[in-house]
């Protein structure tokens, strides 16, 4: 398996470095990586997952995207025939090809569904109106909310609202998709249904960062899950190791909290 | 005090308050034009984060200065943004009327501006002078409406927009512009109202508005309370459509905000396409 995301001692530090969002985090997402990151709250969870596509700009450490260190403003990219260029790091460019989802959703309330959806096509990737339309159909059927195209996201409930903003990051096509606490703003009966979605794009191989508290979903779609506390990263490993066979006693005293 | 004499003398010379409409009302709408867009550049500016002595900050960093203090702060210095706020600051401390002698005694003293005549009345070496000074004001007061209209939307629409791969030339065209003008309409009413009253203080630098009807008129009939009645009803029927027709746009951008209200429909939307296709 390729590395898609290569993290390098990621650092994000808030008042002059008195505090450590992020402390020293190394890991690498690969392809096809569903990949869960669970820890107590303030353990920097989401700061880490904001700054994979450069939402937090990180204090010091580098994010290699594609090969491409998306932290500097140039980055040198080795040629096939091994001859070096310089180039100028767009990452507008990098953020279509990563997908976000957000705890608060953050639909366009202005503009109805469909153009949620088709708005960034249009306008960075140039796509076709109709084409535009038609592939939003698409996956409008395929998350079965088809009949609400015309819709304003107010007129939706939190778990429909959730899955067009799914939908709507899919509509780039990204390499990538980051989750922020997808269900966490969610009813209780709602987090059902986003959940299935997520677990279906798992299953057709998208590569997927997911901040969740949710660890039923960590434990059956999850095949990675870092724990994180106090801005470091303190333990990796497939979801049957970390639940069943904690090491460090964080880990253990967060699982006593919320394994019940 | 009115009577039936002074408004039949006073009717004699409407054409005047005909010609001080069309003054008032081209002065008013150059001043909303030119106002609005040097609004939009200074709410922009001071919302930007040109900070041109930013490299300061890495040496800060790494200790070779001391922590904080001075070059820290200078590494933070946004000097576009800081003479937009003087600029605005100035123009909302001081009295229209002054701005207005300035622009016309002192700024336009040396300027040799053309000597003719728009519409074939209005003098333009006046006009202009009413123009920039009514603009420069009102661009002031108009670029905090449009700064409070950005900032009150929420920082989730520029993450997602952004997240999208937007820049953020287009995050501000179809995210935030739209749904901040939508929430200032109220005030940008309240502000193109105001211009056009305001419009009437160029009466003193000669410029044939209304007000320079109503004293033509005064002149020439020795009545002064039948001048200003009429000169009065022409204001209300000039500010009050104005806010009717702003509250209509307001209704129309609201399509979003309310749960039972309708959905769009193809039609609607293929409209507004075709509109937003420039």
């Amino acid at each position: 398996m390729s590395t898609l995301i290569s993290v390098n001692n990621l650092k994000k530090h808030y008042n002059k470095g008195a505090i450590k969002a992020l402390d020293g985090v190394t890991v690498d997402i690969n392809k096809g990586d569903v990949m869960v990151v669970i820890g107590p709250s303030g353990s920097g969870k989401s700061t880490f997952l904001r700054s994979l596509n450069l939402l937090e700009e990180p204090t010091d450490g580098d994010i290699i995207f594609n090969g491409v260190d998306i932290t500097k403003k140039k980055s040198v990219v080795t040629k096939a025939d091994g001859t070096k260029v310089k180039t100028k790091v767009n990452i507008d460019k990098h953020r279509q090809k990563m997908g976000m989802v957000f705890q608060h959703f953050n639909l366009f309330p202005h503009k109805t569904i469909m153009d949620n959806m088709t708005l960034a096509p249009i306008q960075v990737k140039h796509m076709k109106k109709d084409e535009a339309e038609a592939k939003a159909m698409k996956l409008l059927e395929r998350v079965g909310l088809a009949d609400r195209a015309n819709a304003y996201p107010i007129q939706l409930s939190g778990g429909q609202k959730q899955r067009i903003a799914i939908v709507r990051a899919l509509m780039m096509e990204p390499e990538v998709m980051l989750f922020d606490e997808p269900t966490s703003a969610l009813d209780p009966e709602m987090v059902g249904e986003v959940l299935e979605v997520m677990k279906e794009l798992a299953e057709d191989g998208m590569t997927m960062v997911v901040v969740t508290h949710e660890m039923g979903f960590a434990k059956e779609v999850g095949n990675r899950v870092l724990f994180m506390a106090d801005g470091k990263l303190m333990e990796e490993g497939s979801p049957d190791q970390l639940f069943n066979n904690p090491q460090c006693d964080r880990l253990k005293d967060f699982l006593s909290k919320v394994l019940i | 005090m009115l009577s039936a004499q002074g408004f039949a003398a006073t009717f004699k010379y409407l054409s005047m308050f005909r010609d001080g409409l069309i003054c008032t009302i081209s002065l008013s709408a150059l001043t909303v034009l030119f106002g609005f867009i040097l609004a939009l550049i200074l709410a922009m500016i001071r919302l930007s984060n040109f900070n041109v002595f930013r490299f300061l900050s890495t040496y800060s960093q790494r200790k070779l200065l001391q922590r904080g203090g001075f070059v820290l702060a200078l590494s933070r210095f946004n000097p576009l943004s800081f003479f937009a706020n003087v600029y605005v600051e100035v123009f909302r401390a001081t009295p229209l009327l002054v701005q207005l002698f300035i622009i016309y005694y002192i700024v336009f003293a040396g300027a040799d501006l053309p000597n003719f005549k728009l519409f074939g009345f209005i003098r333009f070496d006046r006009f202009l002078p009413g123009v920039v000074a009514l603009s420069l004001n009102s661009g002031a007061y108009l670029s905090e409406i449009i700064r409070s209209g950005i900032q009150s939307i929420d920082g989730g629409q520029t993450e997602a927009a952004r997240s999208l791969g937007m820049s953020q030339l287009q995050n501000m065209r179809f995210i935030i512009l739209p749904q901040a003008i939508k929430n200032i309409l109220p005030a940008i009413a309240n502000e193109f109202v105001t211009i056009i009253k305001e419009s009437s203080i160029c009466y003193t630098i000669g410029v044939q508005e209304i007000m320079y009807a109503v004293a033509s008129v005064k002149g020439a009939t020795f009545s002064i309370a039948e001048p200003l009645v009429i000169a009065t009803c022409v204001y209300f029927c000039l500010t009050f459509p104005t806010s009717k027709i702003i509250a209509h746009f307001e209704r129309k951008m609201s399509a979003g905000d309310k749960r039972n209200g309708a959905e769009a429909t193809n039609k609607k939307r293929e409209r507004k396409a075709k509109m937003t296709k420039v």
